[in-house]
């Protein structure tokens, strides 16, 4: 049974899909919680701290970037938590999903940063062949 | 968040120190260099400040994995005390830019950076990205059409390269390739020797050659003050950013006090006044740098490598570090504030705006951010002194209800919303939601009631809270006693 579920959220398009696939499978399982985790790397760091003066702010701004998808689990009555992680975004879910023993890892085949994964391999591939769990890659 | 002992900021991640330590090294050797050529002295003026201020600020830096060393920000500000004065200048205004910087740290004045607001920020390293690409421009003239081809070269091996792979710095690897063919196919153009002599020695104990009096102090004074204020704003900024990376906290007034000692280290050492650097401290905390061990390291390296191989360092292009610069500005420039500056307020929009282009008409990053600082106080104030002023009839009596903030700056356009000849017996002032700051809210307040008396009008003030009556009877206590 897929009853801890990890979603990876960037805000982009492909992982507000891995949302939906990720409710789905929690509203059909008793029990089920998901895991948002949002990971800000280095980019992101310096942007938000260039533009947001406090860590009050920046971590409002942050939550902020969150409240689609978890105004979509509350629609739909799926109990979830949040998690934001620092570092870059594969090696970051990987270590999470491993040493945190989800059931299922649901993620989008591309993230936010297109030219970036372009250049450093996509995140999802990493994802797929490092976490121990089953992964489902939302196209 | 947890508070590590300072131990553990050493000892707690030897390897990924270590490691990362290495990658920074290679990474500030073109930098120490090419800002040094912009500065328009030896390149051995900064390399051996990165050496002194990384070694340095890895004892009493305040935040553990943060990357010093010099910076474009910094090399900007003394152009023209070298022009004017000679290196011997700069190293005492580094010297006296440590000294004021220790005075920062000791009073512990990092908690009035938050008076410097975001939109200044961003125009700061928009401006500094703007000038770094620019002071390139140099080196494209009075050189045949080839340097344009090395230039482009070298950009492409620094944005190509990470597809194979990341280990090394990609910077790095361009330069070698860069000088490795300028050597080989005997291409004539300027290289680093030609803008000064790189020694393999370490630097040593030198007290700055300049006539100790008054006259000195006040040539160098500005500068440092400009140094050592530029230097903190960005190392406050970068510490911050290291913080978020990690999520970890991090003492501003000890970075503040550390980069004052390893300036005043490293003015004596012969080196240039420095700070942090925003892209070498995201590049250490990335390459898994956390302790005080990856600055430490970064710098014994670098001195390392220049001692062992520098005559290669003095054979490479300037075509090369060029290119390498022209990365360094693209990379420090905020790009986002380009695609959201149609989203921000006007007046932010234009604080940054304005910021950049004091820079760069200046060439002088303090002043522009005082400018902006000034300009935002400004929109801050015109913003803030808008008073609305209501006006309802209640039976015979007409009521004003004010709204807002008033002081110097809002009350000179109040008293004309008030219509002193109207035909009523009794006028109400209601100030439930005005506050009185100073004494000509409390004034202007005084006229509007005579004003109305010498209609021949009753009035009543009302709703004044607790903090304005006190302003009221204080000031009044104090005419009175005249």
């Amino acid at each position: 049974m897929f009853k801890k579920i990890m979603l990876a959220y960037d805000g982009s398009e492909n992982s507000l899909r891995a949302a939906e696939k990720a409710a789905f499978i929690a509203e059909n399982t008793k029990g089920a919680e998901i895991t948002i985790v949002y990971v800000i790397d280095g980019a992101s760091s310096k942007e938000d701290v260039l533009h947001y003066s406090s860590k009050e702010i920046i971590n409002e701004k942050r939550k902020e970037r969150l409240k689609k998808v978890e105004d979509y689990f509350n629609e739909k009555g799926i109990s979830f938590t949040h998690e934001i992680l620092h570092g870059e975004a594969a090696p970051a879910i990987v270590d999470y999903a491993n040493s945190n023993n989800f059931d299922l890892v649901t993620v989008g085949s591309r993230g936010l940063n297109g030219l970036q994964e372009m250049v450093l391999g996509s995140v999802s591939h990493k994802v797929a062949k490092r976490v121990k769990a089953p992964v489902i890659i939302v196209k | 968040m947890e508070q590590m002992s300072y131990k553990d900021t050493w000892l707690s991640n030897i390897k990924g120190d270590l490691l990362a330590g290495i990658v920074v090294a290679l990474a500030l050797i073109p930098e120490a260099i090419a800002f040094s050529i912009i500065a328009g002295i030896s390149p051995m003026v900064g390399l051996y400040a990165s050496f002194t201020i990384a070694v340095v600020i890895a004892f009493v830096g305040g935040r553990p994995g943060m990357i010093s060393g010099a910076t474009g920000a910094m090399a900007l500000l003394f152009i023209d005390l070298v022009a004017e004065h000679g290196l011997q200048y700069l190293l005492a205004a580094t010297i006296l830019t440590g000294i004021l910087q220790i005075l920062f740290g000791v009073f512990k004045l990092a908690r009035y950076m938050k008076f410097i607001p975001r939109s200044v920020m961003v125009g700061f390293v928009n401006a500094l990205a703007i000038l770094i690409f620019t002071s390139q421009l140099q080196h494209f003239e009075n050189e045949s059409g080839i340097i344009y081809l090395l230039v482009a070269l070298t950009l492409a091996i620094i944005y190509l390269l990470p597809f194979v792979t990341k280990a090394i710095p990609s910077t790095l690897i361009a330069i070698v390739i860069m000088t490795a063919i300028t050597i080989y196919m005997n291409i004539g153009v300027r290289t680093v020797g030609d803008m000064g002599a790189i020694s393999q020695t370490l630097p040593i104990f030198l007290i700055p050659d300049i006539p100790f009096n008054f006259e000195t102090l006040a040539i160098i004074f500005p500068y440092s003050l400009a140094l050592a204020l530029v230097g903190l704003l960005e190392s406050l900024l970068t510490a911050a950013i290291v913080d978020d990376m990690t999520d970890t906290d991090s003492d501003k007034n000890t970075e503040s006090r550390g980069q004052g000692i390893a300036n005043v280290v490293t003015g004596f050492f012969g080196g240039m006044a420095s700070c942090a650097m925003i892209g070498q401290s995201v590049i250490n905390v990335k390459s898994g740098g956390k302790g005080r061990l990856s600055s430490f390291f970064a710098g014994v390296f670098l001195m390392l490598l220049i001692v062992v191989l520098g005559d290669i360092v003095v054979r490479i292009p300037m075509a090369a570090l060029a290119g390498v610069m022209i990365m360094v500005s693209i990379s420090t420039f905020d790009w986002n504030s380009i695609k959201t500056l149609h989203l921000l307020p006007k007046s932010d929009a234009i604080v940054m705006i304005v910021t950049v282009f004091t820079v760069v008409l200046t060439h002088n990053l303090a002043i522009g951010v005082f400018t902006g600082i000034l300009l935002s106080a400004i929109f801050f104030v015109s913003k803030i002194s808008q008073v609305h002023v209501n006006t309802e009839l209640e039976g015979g009596t007409r009521i004003y209800k004010m709204k807002g903030q008033l002081f110097f700056a809002s009350v000179t356009e109040l008293l004309k919303k008030f219509d002193y000849k109207e035909d009523v017996q009794v006028v109400e002032l209601n100030l439930r939601r005005a506050h009185l700051w100073d004494d000509s809210a409390v004034a202007a307040i005084d006229k509007i009631i005579n004003k109305f008396e010498e209609n021949g009008k009753q009035i009543t003030l009302t709703g004044l809270n607790e903090d304005s009556s006190e302003l009221v009877g204080k000031l009044a206590n104090k005419l009175g006693s005249h």
